[in-house]
């Protein structure tokens, strides 16, 4: 879901985008044969356990007040970087100084079932991930805490946290008492468009119906984005629906997929073809989107006047994590206004620090103004997180919505 | 001196070593049948059991084993219309590939003298670079803007808004632009043998060039074309890529639903049976046709 500001061109952004999706696709494979081994377990042919765990069933030691060392995984890009150095993330460096804690950032994150299926075996038999915190999206976290693989969180070693998380992503759905997920960084699920290519697209319906825009037009495999956008369009709330209403919304979709007006469905990889004009409009992230319309203004993201999407990457702590409150004293740095304004100067998510938008005018008073990085209360108003699904749910929605876009 | 005072016991080291000897077979079988063993026989096994779980299980609460053979009668009512295409597209890039790689084959192996060597590493270069980069790029060639696009609308073969990317024939295109190699070095092998003096008693015997192709080049290179066919369509039914970036939903093949299914929806047990599912039908097929090609043609 990220993909950050970069200086650079189009043609190199391209190249590096491949190899991102070469990447991921090519773990993807070696996950689907991995599934293959690990899914039976050992050779059973009287079935499987449950990997549900709890705090009881898997105890966590934390040895971080002896051991100064912290191992994060995050997607990449999605750091800030010296302006000299690529290699080197400043925040991260004056975190490493003050505490004298070891931090091991790796970008190993690249997808959200990627990066579950890298996990999911030492998880659900509690063992050690030797990841102390690691980034993923609302609905995965969903499925971690549901399944008791994480962590709580120890609020009182938080006070920025609850100082200065944005009200909206508060007590979300799926962790209602803010126990288990800290966002990283929040983002906005809307429409973009190629004005080289196509006039101006504000809604759902038109981006779904539009006779110019035949063949033209993706949307994201992420189900959440995607479902939430055509819920909304439709009149239904993303974050509270009932079945019906869904299949309503899936009809929707598989209606525009048999006109042939959608071209395809997407990860990133819409943000090229975009540029390209080979698409003209699609749903979008709007941090790729700030970076597209900065190499060509073009480009622009539409709020649909039915409601956007609000997701975020949240910072959790696995289980067996050794460093919890190295961890805890992270989150609670990038929680500081200062620090996160630095940070959302460089990565064009939605930055869901409070006070940060005062401290980025320092930095750079355009990117204070900007909607999609510092989101009035207007247009927080009109966004929705998707609903927390129970796991029969959560098979059932995303086989109908896997069947609707062709696998 | 030592050599001699060893000659004596010659005879009983010749009776070990042809004790060695009929244990050698068994010997040389034993890494890669343990390799297997491990890595293929072991994990298909796994397979086998989860395809056959209750498909009420999940994740969170564990399989239970029932024997569910239904699950083979649901994947695949819910999954043939893909099972279908995955072959038809196969079926069509491999004989595209028999089509474009029997004359470069040819041409290698009998005209290329000097070139030989240059010709066939041109054939092998695209593995230098990764699968998932040249099916990428074959996405920028085929762009709406690109200049092929753009060359087929001023002939008219495309209309005007035609395009090729997003389009079953992008997707065989791909498929056989990746898999072309396979086709064309079996077949370079089994001409490269081909003895030129067996064309010059054919045309000794008034044979017609068309005729002496048909009846002695084409019968002697029958088992290139076998393994070449072979090794083309076996991984092109499978794969994934080219149908993902150059396709669209309409376009996915079987293994776009194999991998959601594991790595997405989470079903394991149906992901197993559609990935036996495919094993068997291209085992089947297989079998069936290297007996027709075998008995009628290469033996």
């Amino acid at each position: 879901m990220r993909l950050t500001h970069s200086p650079l061109s189009p043609e190199a952004t391209a190249v590096l985008s491949a190899t991102r999706f070469s990447r991921r696709t090519l773990v993807r494979g070696a996950m689907a044969s991995g599934a293959l081994v690990t899914t039976g377990g050992l050779l059973s042919a009287c079935g499987t356990e449950g990997t549900s765990q709890s705090a009881e069933s898997c105890v966590s030691d934390d040895t971080s007040s002896t051991d100064k060392k912290l191992a994060f995984s995050n997607w990449p890009q999605y750091m800030d970087v010296d302006e000299k150095d690529e290699s080197k993330h400043p925040t991260l460096l004056a975190f490493q100084q003050s505490t004298g804690i070891q931090v091991t950032y790796t970008e190993d994150v690249n997808d959200n079932d990627e990066f579950f299926g890298k996990v999911q075996n030492q998880l659900s038999g509690c063992q050690p991930t030797d990841r102390d915190i690691f980034v993923l999206t609302d609905w995965m976290a969903a499925r971690l805490i549901r399944l008791g693989w994480l962590q709580k969180l120890t609020k009182a070693n938080l006070p920025n946290v609850q100082a200065n998380l944005l009200r909206s992503l508060r007590a979300r759905p799926f962790d209602k008492n803010d126990e288990y997920a800290v966002p990283w960084q929040s983002g906005l699920t809307g429409i973009a468009y190629n004005g080289s290519v196509t006039g101006e697209v504000r809604t759902i319906d038109e981006l779904l119906t539009r006779a110019d825009l035949k063949g033209k037009v993706t949307c994201l495999t992420e189900m959440r984005d995607t479902m939430g956008l055509m819920l909304l369009s439709n009149g239904h709330d993303p974050s509270n629906f009932t079945e019906a209403q869904f299949d309503d919304a899936l009809e929707k979709l598989k209606r525009a997929v048999a006109s042939g007006q959608i071209r395809k469905f997407t990860g990133n990889d819409y943000s090229t073809d975009l540029a390209k004009g080979d698409i003209a409009a699609c749903v979008a992230w709007s941090g790729d989107v700030i970076q597209l319309s900065a190499e060509d203004e073009k480009i622009k993201f539409v709020a649909p006047e039915s409601g956007l999407m609000l997701w975020s990457d949240n910072m959790l702590v696995p289980n067996k994590a050794a460093h919890k409150a190295n961890a805890e004293k992270l989150i609670d740095y990038y929680y500081d206004p200062g620090v996160a304004a630095e940070l959302a100067a460089y990565v064009n998510y939605i930055c869901p620090v409070q006070g940060a938008q005062e401290k980025i005018t320092d930095i750079d008073p355009e990117l204070a103004e900007n909607p999609l990085i510092f989101p009035d209360d207007a247009t927080l108003g009109k966004t929705k997180v998707f609903m927390a699904l129970d796991e029969a749910q959560e098979r059932s929605y995303s086989t109908k919505f896997q069947q609707a876009i062709g696998a | 001196m030592s050599v001699l005072a060893h000659l004596p016991a010659e005879t009983p080291a010749q009776q070990t070593r042809r004790g060695h000897s009929r244990l050698l077979p068994y010997l040389l079988l034993l890494p890669g049948g343990l390799w297997l063993t491990v890595f293929f026989a072991v994990p298909a096994v796994q397979l086998a059991a989860t395809s056959l779980y209750d498909p009420s299980g999940s994740l969170q609460e564990g399989y239970a084993m029932t024997w569910e053979f239904g699950n083979y009668a649901d994947a695949l009512s819910a999954y043939w219309p893909h099972f279908v295409r995955s072959l038809v597209y196969a079926g069509i890039a491999t004989l595209l590939c028999l089509l474009l790689g029997y004359p470069l084959a040819y041409a290698i192996a009998q005209k290329a003298t000097r070139f030989k060597n240059l010709m066939l590493v041109c054939v092998i270069a695209p593995f230098f670079t990764s699968f998932l980069v040249r099916t990428l790029a074959w996405k920028t060639i085929l762009s709406d803007n690109g200049f092929v696009v753009g060359l087929l609308r001023d002939v008219g073969i495309l209309g005007s808004d035609g395009r090729l990317l997003a389009t079953s024939v992008a997707v065989v295109l791909g498929l056989t632009y990746n898999f072309l190699p396979f086709m064309v070095l079996p077949l370079y092998a089994s001409l490269d043998r081909l003895d030129g003096r067996l064309l010059e008693a054919a045309n000794d015997l008034y044979a017609s060039p068309v005729r002496a192709f048909a009846k002695v080049t084409l019968p002697l290179s029958m088992p290139g074309v076998v393994a070449g066919t072979l090794l083309t369509f076996i991984p092109a039914a499978g794969d994934y890529i080219n149908a993902e970036l150059l396709g669209t939903p309409n376009q996915y093949m079987i293994g776009n639903v194999i991998d959601s299914a594991f790595l997405v929806r989470l079903d394991y047990p149906q992901a197993a049976a559609l990935s036996f599912i495919l094993m068997a039908i291209i085992l089947a097929m297989v079998f069936v046709y290297v007996r027709r090609a075998g008995t009628d043609e290469v033996l």
